[in-house]
């Protein structure tokens, strides 16, 4: 028999549903393979009791004959910045140490109500400000993969970095992901995955703890595109708790998928070609655009002229609106409370909060009230609103001329731990081809191109039109069925 | 033009005056969360996770209370704005679980409006005039800090955390106390009214923020302070008053007015300074990214326009116009909801008992309304039910006192009975001997027995002593124990006397 832990979300919901394993046997596998695991530190917490749980209905529906679900006996990751009822949901700081939630997230619940089950809560980087999971208060995340000759340990990427790791390790077949600003999509880059970010709006971000709520969208990580598309459409959905939530019905994306690209036309973004772009990064963009032009894709060159401007725009409109969300945790109510004698109300904020959070959070926390304040406001905030109404009209005129965007998914392949830690600069400047998305909301997702030299994988992105995630979807499925992905981390955990 | 001066030393003093009231907009629930608005439960009882500021919880705006504020800027005919947008004013207090307030800075709800106070010659207002309204936006209320519980900690009631205002910004068109005065009753009228805001200001659902500054008559604004939370009408009145008295004093000494943010001392009068511009928070406000923008369609602005009730102006003119009532009835019927409800079902009804049409009763209604009825109840006391005076009961006296089978003063003792005890005033009149006679034989036989014994002053009255009908009149009700009917009993003196 297989091993269960190498299968994905399909071949799982497809196998216990015809009878060729048990749900159950299949979250004994995977938790065994997290409790193996400790030593890529993906996982803040385990759940397996909440993945056996799961298992068991599903087989019991099994048993009755009932429909399993679309994620009927699948268990996955569940990143930290899902609320999950009665589970310890910190963002992976300490501030919200200890907290449990009383209340499950829109996301989590439409998984669990689709027959998943949680493994656990995935580690990422504090409040998933970070691009290589080394801000959360649990600690680094290692990637499972190493440079070829190297032992020392590589970044997963980040935010999404403890889900990354996770399904690239195949430790689970599948995780949730939330994308700001790349969170999603870099990760998946850096360790051989797939992973997608919806239209901003698909997913509720009710019950997700809020970094940037303009930005802020949920989706799957997986290691296929089919797995993504069974994952989202169970994600996805109208929540009227969510004012920013679409009121549109989730299309049957899995059933849509097609690889056949004749008649699409696939955009190059010109501008994307910038200095310090790693050769092999370019390269692998080359090899992606022949792959998409053998699927019947008619490949063409559009601009989008502001990208460069999306970088810096995106570095003051993500943290003003975290400077403001993230004022919530004070003390006052739940999460950490850091109360010396004889502290007054002032005293007790500032020690919670210097306590509480991590540089990186507090990076940014200074950097959103610097760019909100009396006098400054208009030459960052406002400034940069309107960059991103220009980053989103680049998007629709070259929509215009085609369906689909490919692009790198980042200019370098992932770096070991350490690296670039003393230089936010340089970290974010790994966001550089993921942000302009973002910033208009876009479906956008990443899938395995090549290993380069070292023997690290390299991502490619498509980026594609408001609500069209089939389109990306069906891009990427021409580009898995080309590339012939298959390398594996070598096991070392 | 206001007249109102304060006599400095150097000279007059004039006062320029700005209010922003909040008012708490009546709704079930509150503006963000579904938690009840319900006043006096238990504290934090009335808490979502929302209000709370629970990790990953947002915002969804209550249709009603946008519904509240637009028509609220409809009553005072203000331009309604079909986009709007949140804003986040942020700030850290412990009544602030959020750490910001979701508010309206840059698109508010309801733009440009005014309302017109009423002349009122005593309080020095000699003619109605028109306070311009800036803009009224809608936010959320903070909760509430007790300090009061515990020996060294404070506690935290975040029942009204998140509860709906609807923040009224006047123009800074007022120059005395009492236009000031007169604006929060005229608004507070208003809103009671339409029933966006039950303007009861004890219980904090309208408060007001009091911008005073002074000046030479004629001459440019003045520095103006802001006085915070002034929860009456008096206590606005009185913050005035000793604010710009104080403005006065600071000028002509030779200081400067500081902008500033400033506290009512209620138990002194007095206000005293709470922070400087210096201190003043920066709120860094910015649009509320968990929040789109409100876009009104045509059909919801309509349902508020035809939903809103005729409003005070409106009906004072209907009164004294199509009612024919005296301006000071109008005034009195028209000034609180409760009154004019009370007034046109008691019209309504008496309108019908009678076969009048509206018109012709009007007066006798607003009398009956304005001083009968209520004289008679003060005067019960304890011993009156008021829920026995109905609409019915009291239009069921009206019509015995209008065809003349009862007096004025049977009116009121009947009234008193059905007070007392809700019984049918037709029983009563019946059942206590409480009717005029109008009996023409009764009558008759009394006043021949009275001219028979009083032949004397019949001569004399029919020598030319008019004022003797009266003696008549006063001799025959005494006989009919004042339950004469004293049309008929005119009537029949005046043809037997000739």
């Amino acid at each position: 028999m297989t091993e269960l832990t190498n299968l994905g979300v399909k071949e799982i919901r497809d196998g216990v549903a015809g009878g060729d394993f048990t749900a159950r046997e299949v979250a004994e596998s995977f938790n065994a393979a997290v409790a193996a695991a400790a030593e890529l530190n993906a996982f803040i917490v385990t759940t397996p009791d909440h993945a056996l749980a799961a298992a068991d209905a599903v087989d019991a529906k099994r048993a009755k004959g009932d429909d399993l679900g679309k994620m009927g006996g699948v268990p996955i990751g569940m990143k930290d910045l899902f609320a999950t009822q009665g589970v310890q949901t910190t963002a992976a700081s300490h501030i919200l140490e200890g907290f449990k939630p009383q209340y499950e997230s829109t996301v989590s619940q439409n998984l669990w109500d689709a027959g998943a089950g949680m493994l656990g809560k995935l580690n990422l980087d504090q409040f998933a400000m970070g691009s290589s999971n080394e801000t959360s208060y649990f600690g680094n995340v290692s990637s499972p993969w190493r440079k070829a000759g190297t032992n020392a340990a590589m970044s997963p990427g980040g935010s999404s970095g403890g889900s990354s790791a996770a399904v690239a390790a195949r430790i689970v077949p599948a995780a949730t992901g939330t994308d700001t600003g790349g969170s999603i999509r870099q990760p998946a880059a850096f360790t051989g995955i797939c992973g997608i970010k919806p239209t901003y709006g698909r997913c509720s971000r009710w019950g997700v703890v809020a970094f940037a709520s303009s930005l802020d969208q949920a989706g799957p990580m997986a290691r296929s595109v089919e797995d993504c598309a069974i994952m989202l459409e169970a994600m996805a959905g109208f929540d009227p708790k969510d004012s920013t939530s679409l009121d549109m019905p989730v299309p049957a994306w899995e059933a849509g998928l097609n690889a056949d690209l004749k008649g699409k036309k696939v955009g190059i973004p010109r501008e994307y070609r910038m200095d310090g772009t790693d050769q092999e990064i370019l390269d692998s963009w080359e090899r992606g655009k022949e792959w998409l032009r053998d699927a019947g894709a008619e490949i063409v060159d559009v601009s989008l002229p502001h990208t460069k401007y999306a970088l810096p725009a995106y570095y003051i409109v993500a943290p003003a609106e975290a400077s403001s969300n993230l004022a919530r945790y004070d003390g006052v109510r739940y999460g950490l409370r850091e109360l010396p004698d004889g502290a007054g109300l002032q005293d007790m904020y500032a020690e919670t909060r210097e306590a509480g959070f991590g540089d990186e959070v507090k990076r940014r926390i200074i950097i959103g009230t610097y760019v909100l304040s009396a006098g400054f406001y208009d030459a960052y905030y406002n400034q940069a609103q309107k960059v991103r109404t220009l980053v989103a009209r680049d998007f629709n005129e070259a929509f215009a001329q085609c369906d689909v965007i490919l692009a790198p998914t980042t200019p370098t392949a992932s770096f070991p731990l350490g690296e670039n830690s003393d230089d936010p600069l340089a970290m974010y400047l790994n966001d550089v081809f993921a942000v302009p998305a973002s910033l208009a909301g876009l479906p956008a997702m990443s899938v395995p191109g090549m290993l380069n030299s070292d023997g690290l994988p390299l991502g490619l992105q498509l980026v594609g039109r408001p609500f069209d995630e089939q389109g990306v979807l069906n891009a990427g499925l021409a580009i898995q069925q080309r590339a012939g992905f298959t390398a594996q981390p070598e096991k070392w955990w | 033009m206001s007249t109102y001066r304060i006599q400095g030393a150097t000279g007059e003093w004039e006062v320029v005056i700005g209010l922003e009231v909040h008012a708490q907009v009546t709704s079930n629930s509150k503006l963000f969360s579904g938690a009840s608005t319900a006043f006096g439960a238990e504290p934090n009882c009335n808490v979502s996770l929302v209000d709370a500021a629970m990790p990953g919880m947002l915002p969804v705006p209550n249709r009603e209370c946008i519904r509240q504020a637009v028509r609220t800027g409809m009553a005072i005919e203000a331009q309604i704005n079909k986009y709007s947008r949140f804003d986040r004013k942020n700030y850290f207090y412990a009544d602030l679980p959020q750490g910001y307030q979701i508010s309206q800075l840059y698109h508010p709800i309801v733009g440009e409006g005014a309302l017109t106070i009423d002349a009122d010659e005593k309080a020095g207002i000699p003619e109605d005039k028109v306070i311009g309204i800036e803009r009224i936006h809608v936010e959320q209320d903070a909760g509430k800090l007790m300090h009061d519980q515990h020996p060294t900690m404070s506690y935290v009631d975040l029942n009204r955390c998140g509860v709906a205002l609807m923040e009224i910004v006047s123009r800074p068109d007022m120059r005395s106390p009492a236009e000031a005065g007169a604006y929060v009753r005229k608004l507070r009228t208003i809103l009671r009214y339409v029933g966006s805001c039950d303007g009861n200001m004890e219980e904090g659902s309208m408060r007001a923020d009091v911008n005073v500054s002074v000046r030479r008559p004629g001459e440019e604004f003045g520095t103006r302070t802001e006085t915070k939370n002034v929860n009456s009408v008096r206590f606005v009145m009185q913050t005035i008053e000793h604010e710009a008295n104080r403005q006065v004093d600071v000028l002509e000494s030779g200081g400067k007015i500081v902008q500033e943010t400033r506290l009512f001392d209620p138990n002194t009068g007095t206000t005293r300074s709470m922070r400087s511009k210096e201190d003043a928070h920066d709120y860094r406000y910015f649009p509320d990214p968990d929040l789109l923008p409100l876009e009104l369609d045509d059909s919801f602005l309509d349902e508020c326009r035809t939903s809103l009730p005729e409003l005070p102006d409106a009906k004072r003119a209907r009164y004294t116009g199509e009612l024919g009532l005296s301006d000071y009835n109008a005034r009195e019927l028209t000034a609180e909801v409760e009154t004019f409800a009370r007034f046109e079902t008691l019209l309504a009804a008496t309108a019908t008992a009678l076969g009048k049409a509206e018109k012709d009763v009007a007066t006798q209604v607003a009398n009956w309304a304005l001083s009968i009825a209520p004289g008679v109840l003060k005067a019960l006391g304890d011993e009156a039910n008021p829920a026995n005076s109905t609409a019915e009961a009291q239009a069921s006296i009206l019509k015995m006192q209008d065809a003349g089978e009862i007096s004025g003063g049977q009116a009121k003792e009947i009234y008193e009975i059905v007070l007392k005890t809700g019984r049918e005033p037709g029983e009563i009149a019946e059942t206590e001997g409480l009717k005029q006679v109008s009996d023409t034989g009764a009558i008759e036989e009394a006043i021949d027995a009275i001219i028979a014994a009083n032949a004397d002053k019949v001569a004399e009255y029919r020598g030319g002593k008019d004022k003797l009908f009266g003696f008549f009149v006063g001799q025959t009700m005494k006989a009919m124990q004042g339950k004469a009917n004293p049309a008929v009993v005119n009537q029949i003196l005046k043809d037997k006397l000739g």
